[in-house]
């Protein structure tokens, strides 16, 4: 019980100002850049999504983090094409952390890893996307 | 000052480093900074009730859940039982990348596969202790649909990844 709240604790530690600060910088930024937001993200089914994974791969933390600037991303107009993309490749693909997941896992396990999850994060972004216009 | 500033996590450093941005940009546009901080306070104050209920979920998770119980599950000759242990294990282990790796390293000093450690680091997204936030801001469908996809890649990526490992 003790151990469970300890860890619950560090969790609750560890990502409360980071989440705080990164909705503290989208707040800020978005105002400067939402005006460019649709020449970069038109829509279009391969360029979104890519510009989506090469934002998240190199992004890192816990997946909760990513959801709420992808969060707000969406709210402020970029596709959802781009931050699926950007969700997925946030957890899956880390590009800063590639040297440490090479020392850890090996550095042949790390670079196959990584990059069939930015080629997955395209395509699922896509798979999404697309899934959610033909039932809705 | 400084070297007490140094001991500080990361995240905290983090914080206050944009805490200082906004307090730049107050001197030179107020208008400006004002409008940010109000947008920033409404968006967070309005995730609290949500990351209360993210929070204790990860914790029923941690007092359940252990990492010796996955390591029990995901050896060798875990066969098809491991995807679906590795899949669980990354549902209720939840932390950053950098805390994951040496339980990563060690789980497979005790004999788990390639593919599962795959499996397990893929999976992270699905955590549901984290599904109210996704459903907070993108909503219930595009979370089923999400979910779903990232638990078919992360099993693809398992087994591509064991056969090019050569396990």
């Amino acid at each position: 019980m003790k151990n469970a709240f300890e860890k619950t604790w560090q969790a609750v530690k560890t990502s409360l100002p980071i989440m705080a600060a990164v909705l503290m910088l989208v707040s800020l930024l978005n105002p400067v850049f939402e005006k460019y937001y649709p020449r970069i993200f038109t829509g279009s089914y391969i360029f979104d999504p890519f510009i989506g994974a090469v934002m998240g791969s190199f992004s890192f933390g816990m997946p909760i983090v990513s959801y709420v600037t992808g969060g707000e991303l969406l709210e402020q107009g970029v596709s959802l094409l781009a931050v699926t993309a950007f969700v997925f490749s946030w957890t899956t693909v880390g590009i800063p952390m590639l040297p440490l997941e090479a020392a850890h896992l090996g550095k042949k396990f790390a670079i196959i890893r990584n990059g069939l999850n930015f080629i997955f994060s395209v395509l699922v972004a896509i798979l999404t996307v697309a899934t959610l216009e033909i039932i809705q | 000052m400084m070297k007490s500033f140094e001991k500080l996590p990361g995240g905290v450093k983090f914080f206050l480093a944009t805490g200082t941005l906004y307090a730049a940009i107050f001197f030179i546009n107020a208008d400006f900074a004002k409008k940010s901080f109000v947008h920033f306070s409404e968006t967070f104050l309005g995730m609290l009730p949500i990351l209360a209920v993210v929070f204790f979920v990860m914790f029923l998770s941690y007092f359940f859940v252990s990492p010796e119980l996955v390591k029990r599950h995901l050896g060798r000759d875990s066969g098809a039982k491991g995807y679906l242990w590795a899949t669980l294990g990354a549902i209720a282990i939840s932390g950053p990348p950098y805390v994951l790796f040496p339980i990563l390293r060690d789980l497979k000093k005790h004999g788990m596969k390639y593919s599962l450690v795959a499996v397990f680091m893929n999976n992270r997204n699905v955590q549901p202790t984290f599904l109210p936030v996704i459903a907070y801001y993108f909503g219930t469908l595009f979370t089923i649909v999400f979910a779903f996809y990232i638990i078919v890649f992360s099993l693809l990526s398992g087994l591509i990844i064991g056969r090019l490992m050569k396990e």
